[in-house]
């Protein structure tokens, strides 16, 4: 029993430790973003705000005119995930559930493609949207973010797990396909979708690379793109760039915590399986 | 109409607005670059497909005589070599600890260690440049209270890639983590128990249990992370810009620097093409030895 005993506190040392460790940046990022300018920058390291102030983020939201890019990105990531989950959706669910020859073959392509990264197509893509007129519109942002073969993937593996016995006692009533997927197949479905919107809200919020491509007009910048030009030229308001960082991590981290246990569910159905 | 027409019908009507927004920006533009790396189709004004000549791989063959591109090729793998498998470690460590029968609030220690995954990343690489600040960083700061003299993280290049790896692994593991706790939840306890019974010790029961039971988690999770890993781009991006002397700059930083920065369509693209080459390489060679364990 003592072996034990000591084995439970070593252990929970470890995790303890790993815990700060982990949490330690958030943390300094949090105190820091209450600082006063130039509290952060000296020699004496300091972890707590001395004098608490709001005023880097009156400064963001005022002067720096964050707002507008937070609304860029919360436009942006809500139509992402909205229109993500229905495209997806359908696409996934026909994939398990409506028999079409040819369907194991289009299947295996899909899943082959995801090795290939995005980053090959970019600049056609870019030129693409130029020639679609659609460079520094939320369209031309979103259209990569919609069709989704991980989603696609994730979803079918889910809708295989729908009886067919429920899908045919509704067709033997007379209902459509459309029907039956709106009234049969959505409600059952519902989890997955759900862990579908959470992936897909935290990457559209959080990327980077193509927003920072097509979205080069100050006034629809997102958030992450906006955050970056300003710590180009704020280098030293430690303090502001802290605020900035805070403002543009919360989202995401409530969001998680909302939908924490079905988003945990499906990073694990991915892994695992065979 | 029977009912297995309808069903077809159905089929393709719910796959047209994915398959077609595939096609179009997906697709299309993934044969497009593997094209425009064959031709002489460059700078963005002049550019004209009318005038655009076919020239096989000579992009290529000037790509191999380029050091910006072997230095962006070698700081990459150095990326991908020394990080994926410290990111991988680091979770595989986590979710052991983790998964152990003792271990008390389990929950808040996962949401603890997912945390970082969840958070921006031009966010925390900009967080992290104040970390790394080598006079009044958090980071030195404590390893002066250590009695340890920290470098000048990002000034250094020897210390630059490092310092990205160190900020890749802290925002990236918690992922792999929990996928590694779903694997090793998977191997059944009586595997353990009868080790036991044998007189495996705590090593062995990791060494002849665990690792075997785990290896289509590492499969999967080697994969995934070194396809993520060869994208590097925002962590240099906000950090270092590529630099201290190059030192930082990655494949698709330098992808994305010749291409949007410098119009340079041409070189752009076949920096892309290499990089699919990459991934396909690294996939196959990952597929071939899980496919050579079994």
């Amino acid at each position: 029993m003592n072996g034990r005993g000591g084995r439970t506190v070593l252990l929970h040392a470890g995790l303890i430790l790993g815990a700060v460790l982990t949490l330690a940046p958030l943390l300094w990022m949090t105190a820091v973003s209450f600082m006063a300018p130039g509290e952060a920058n000296t020699a004496r390291l300091n972890l707590w705000p001395q004098d608490p102030t709001l005023d880097n983020y009156r400064q963001l939201f005022g002067r720096l005119d964050m707002a507008r890019s937070f609304l860029n990105s919360a436009v942006v990531t809500v139509l992402a995930t909205v229109l993500s989950v229905l495209v997806n959706s359908l696409a996934g669910y026909a994939l398990a559930k409506l028999p079409f020859p040819g369907r194991d073959t289009l299947f295996k392509r899909l899943t082959a493609a995801m090795v290939v990264p995005a980053q090959v197509g970019m600049l056609p893509l870019f030129l693409l949207l130029r020639e679609l007129g659609l460079v520094n519109t939320y369209a031309g942002v979103l259209v990569p973010y919609l069709a989704s073969i991980f989603g696609m993937v994730l979803i079918r593996q889910y809708a295989l797990g729908i009886p067919d016995d429920l899908l045919d006692a509704a067709r033997v009533d007379g209902a459509g396909e459309l029907r039956i997927f709106r009234t049969v197949a959505l409600p059952i479905m519902t989890p997955i979708l759900a862990t579908m919107a959470a992936f897909t809200f935290l990457a559209a919020w959080n990327d980077f690379m193509w927003p920072l491509i097509v979205l080069s007009d100050d006034a629809l910048q997102t958030l992450p793109v906006a955050l970056a030009k300003l710590a180009g030229e704020h280098v030293q308001d430690t303090e502001l760039m802290m605020a900035g960082s805070v403002v543009t991590i919360l989202p995401p981290l409530i969001v998680f915590l909302l939908f924490q246990k079905t988003y945990v569910e499906g990073i694990t159905a991915g892994g695992v399986k065979e | 109409m029977s009912v297995e027409a309808r069903q077809r019908r159905a089929a393709w009507l719910f796959l047209a607005p994915s398959l077609a927004l595939i096609a179009v920006f997906f697709v299309l533009p993934v044969a497009a670059g593997l094209l425009l790396s064959l031709t002489d189709f460059d700078i963005y004004a002049v550019a004209d497909p009318s005038t655009m000549r076919f020239t096989g791989l000579q992009r290529f063959a000037d790509l191999l005589r380029d050091a910006e591109f072997w230095n962006a090729l070698r700081n990459t793998l150095y990326f991908v070599v020394v990080g994926g498998p410290l990111s991988v470690a680091t979770s595989l460590g986590a979710a052991i600890l983790l998964n152990d029968r003792l271990v008390r609030a389990r929950g808040v220690f996962r949401t603890v260690y997912f945390a970082p995954v969840l958070t921006t990343l031009v966010s925390v690489a900009i967080v992290w440049r104040y970390l790394y600040h080598p006079g009044y960083g958090l980071l030195n700061s404590a390893l002066a209270a250590l009695g340890v003299q920290g470098p000048d993280w990002l000034g250094d290049p020897r210390w630059s890639m490092p310092a990205i790896i160190l900020l890749a692994v802290w925002k990236n593991f918690g992922y792999n983590m929990l996928i590694f706790v779903a694997g090793l939840q998977a191997i059944p306890r009586s595997l353990y128990e009868a080790a036991s019974i044998d007189g495996a010790g705590a090593w062995a029961r990791f060494r002849h249990v665990t690792l075997p039971g785990l290896a289509p988690t590492f499969f999967f999770v080697g994969v995934t992370t070194m396809i993520g890993y060869f994208q590097v781009f925002a962590e240099p991006y906000v950090m270092t810009q590529g630099g201290p002397v190059g030192s930082t700059r990655t494949l698709v930083l330098h992808m994305y620097e010749e291409g949007f920065r410098w119009w340079r369509m041409g070189e752009a693209s076949a920096l892309a093409v290499v990089l699919l080459l990459i991934t396909l390489v690294g996939a196959l060679i990952q597929i071939r030895m899980a496919g050579g364990r079994r």
